[in-house]
């Protein structure tokens, strides 16, 4: 296999394929986000339950059907974000916008260490067409988070 | 028999590389055709030679580019099957079927408003009565319906209060000819596809026709998909109105033309209105032309309409039965191979009888989006997502799927460079208890 392919679907992704981290559905959540990339009908319904204080994540579970990136991203995701502070969920969340915007060129070496596996994402942004797919995710948790602090 | 390696040498684009100086295996020509230098060329020598404001000016250019629009019609409408008055031009064939289902809203609203109100009076007494909904009256369509066969009569229906009721798919993705009892006393319009861009089954139009003729239904189809692929002959069809789409007939993008019988088109309520579509304005009314020009509303497409009649004209030298000829050939070609490849299934009849070369599938374990990535890698264009048909992909126990579609300049040497691709497709992504790792 060229080494385009084994550059975009590194190991890590391929794992996280499979063995999804926070794939299920949360019941006491506090923040839900219902989230489709129309050009190839990819959805995720993800939920989010804050501490008390609404500061830390506290636990996240996703559901929904979609492509090996959308769906190790998520995975990826889940394991980078829970029992992190909301603060710090949201500024990872901008460091891989910022990575996706890229290019493929990758990021300073704070961010990407502070990106740990979702780094190996780098080379998805040479595709322009899955770009939504790895981002799926963190847009739904963008978006419940938002309702999980409006309720806290 | 067309011989497809002849064919190709006049589809500039498919001499290309793609992916680091892969030959590229374009088969995705159901969303889009490619262009032969004959329709670049016609464009081209257009806007050199010919290009002006048509139906108005006086000047001699004005009078050469009116002939050239006019003469494109002629050569479209034979094509079809149909006269020239019966050919509308429209930007695509989502505006095409948009045309009609906005002339029966607008002849509803109409027959809806208060009598003598002005409202009641936009449309003429006989648009009302040909074309006006009522709540109770039924829109029938398909499971198998593109969203844009399917999507504005879901909206006439609501718009009006009329029902939309719809003919099954079965399993193998052919229209269920159980559920063609749907077409009933209250069916006003039979919108129907003429061969599904997922399943590629060809639909038997004569039997629905001759459902629809005993109820009085009017039937619009879309032959998007069939026009650049087999002989269609509307005439014979006796369809009343059906939309296609040049860029699907290696013609160009941004034309597309609506059918229409006469005496149907004669009926019908403009949808756009404006600019060279009227005959008397004031500031308190407007008289609008006869058809085709009172649906040719504002500057129209001229270059890509001379590009579409350039195309037919470049189908017609091939010959229709040989193209389908060929094309038979591929979709068997197509299905042996993808059923060669283990975990692959085909979403659609399993044999080439009437079956058009799209052939939409599933990798066992693979997302179609893996599916497409991979074989976009080894030069092979595909369809990956849900192909502007969710109802049929529900139907199919699908979220998604990959399809490869065929056209005239496919050769037997692209379906195999696919299936090999299919089968570095399996590689890929088989699970490391599998094979060790990929």
């Amino acid at each position: 296999m060229a080494d385009a392919m084994e550059q975009l679907y590194q190991q890590v992704i391929l794992d996280h394929a499979r063995v999804r981290q926070g794939e299920g559905e949360l019941t006491e959540y506090g923040g839900e986000s219902f989230q489709i990339n129309p050009t190839c009908g990819d959805q995720v319904t993800l939920r989010v339950r804050l501490d008390p204080e609404g500061e830390r994540i506290q636990a996240l579970g996703w559901t929904g059907q979609g492509c090996s990136i959308s769906q190790a991203s998520l995975s990826v995701m889940h394991e980078l974000v829970l029992d992190q502070p909301v603060a710090r969920a949201e500024e990872l969340g901008a460091y891989f916008r910022e990575l996706m915007a890229a290019r493929g060129k990758e990021l300073d070496s704070s961010r990407l260490e502070a990106l740990e596996d979702a780094s190996a994402f780098t080379g998805v942004a040479r595709y322009p067409a899955r770009i939504k797919c790895a981002l799926l995710g963190w847009m739904a948790l963008r978006d419940a988070l938002v309702q999980a602090r409006g309720r806290a | 028999m067309l011989n497809p390696d002849t064919v190709r040498a006049d589809f500039p684009l498919l001499g290309r590389t793609v992916r680091g100086g892969k030959p590229l295996v374009y088969l995705d020509s159901g969303a889009t055709a490619q262009k032969p230098q004959q329709v670049i060329d016609a464009e081209l020598t257009f806007y050199a030679q010919t290009n002006a404001a048509v139906h108005r000016g006086a000047h001699q250019i004005a009078e050469e580019a009116t002939e050239a629009y006019e003469t494109s019609r002629d050569v479209v409408a034979e094509f079809v099957g149909a006269d020239s008055e019966e050919i509308v031009w429209t930007k695509n064939a989502t505006e095409a079927l948009n045309l009609v289902a906005y002339g029966f809203l607008n002849a509803s609203l109409a027959a809806a408003a208060a009598p003598g109100s002005a409202a009641a009076a936009a449309v003429t007494p006989e648009a009302v009565q040909r074309y006006a909904l009522v709540p109770g009256d039924e829109i029938v369509v398909s499971e198998a319906e593109h969203h844009a066969n399917l999507v504005p009569w879901q909206q006439l229906a609501q718009k009006t209060g009329a029902t939309l009721r719809w003919i099954s798919v079965t399993a193998e993705g052919r229209l269920d000819p159980e559920t063609f009892s749907v077409i009933g006393e209250r069916t006003r319009i039979l919108a129907i596809t003429h061969a599904s861009n997922v399943s590629g089954a060809i639909t038997d139009v004569e039997a629905l026709v001759a459902r629809a003729r005993r109820v009085g239904a009017y039937v619009v189809l879309d032959a998007c998909q069939t026009a650049a692929h087999m002989p269609v002959d509307l005439h014979a069809l006796d369809v009343d109105f059906a939309a296609f789409s040049a860029h699907k007939m290696v013609g160009p993008t941004g034309v597309g033309a609506l059918y229409g019988k006469r005496a149907l088109l004669e009926d019908l309520p403009p949808f756009l209105t404006g600019g060279s579509m009227v005959e008397v304005v004031t500031m308190e009314a407007t008289s609008f032309m006869p058809p085709p020009q009172r649906f040719e509303a504002g500057t129209q497409m001229v270059a890509q309409v001379v590009g579409f009649a350039a195309a037919v004209k470049y189908l017609s030298e091939l010959g229709m039965d040989q193209v389908a000829a060929h094309e038979s050939q591929l979709t068997q070609r197509l299905l042996d191979g993808i059923t060669s490849v283990p975990g692959v299934r085909v979403l659609g009849p399993q044999d080439a009888t009437d079956r058009l070369a799209v052939v939409a599938f599933e990798v066992d374990g693979v997302h179609p989006h893996d599916v497409g990535q991979v074989l976009d890698d080894a030069g092979v264009a595909v369809r990956v997502g849900h192909h502007c048909a969710q109802p049929i992909h529900r139907r199919l126990g699908v979220h998604a799927s990959a399809r490869a579609s065929a056209g005239v300049y496919t050769t037997a040497a692209d379906v195999d460079a696919f299936i090999a691709g299919l089968h570095e497709v399996r590689r890929f992504f088989a699970a490391p208890s599998d094979t060790g790792g990929h």
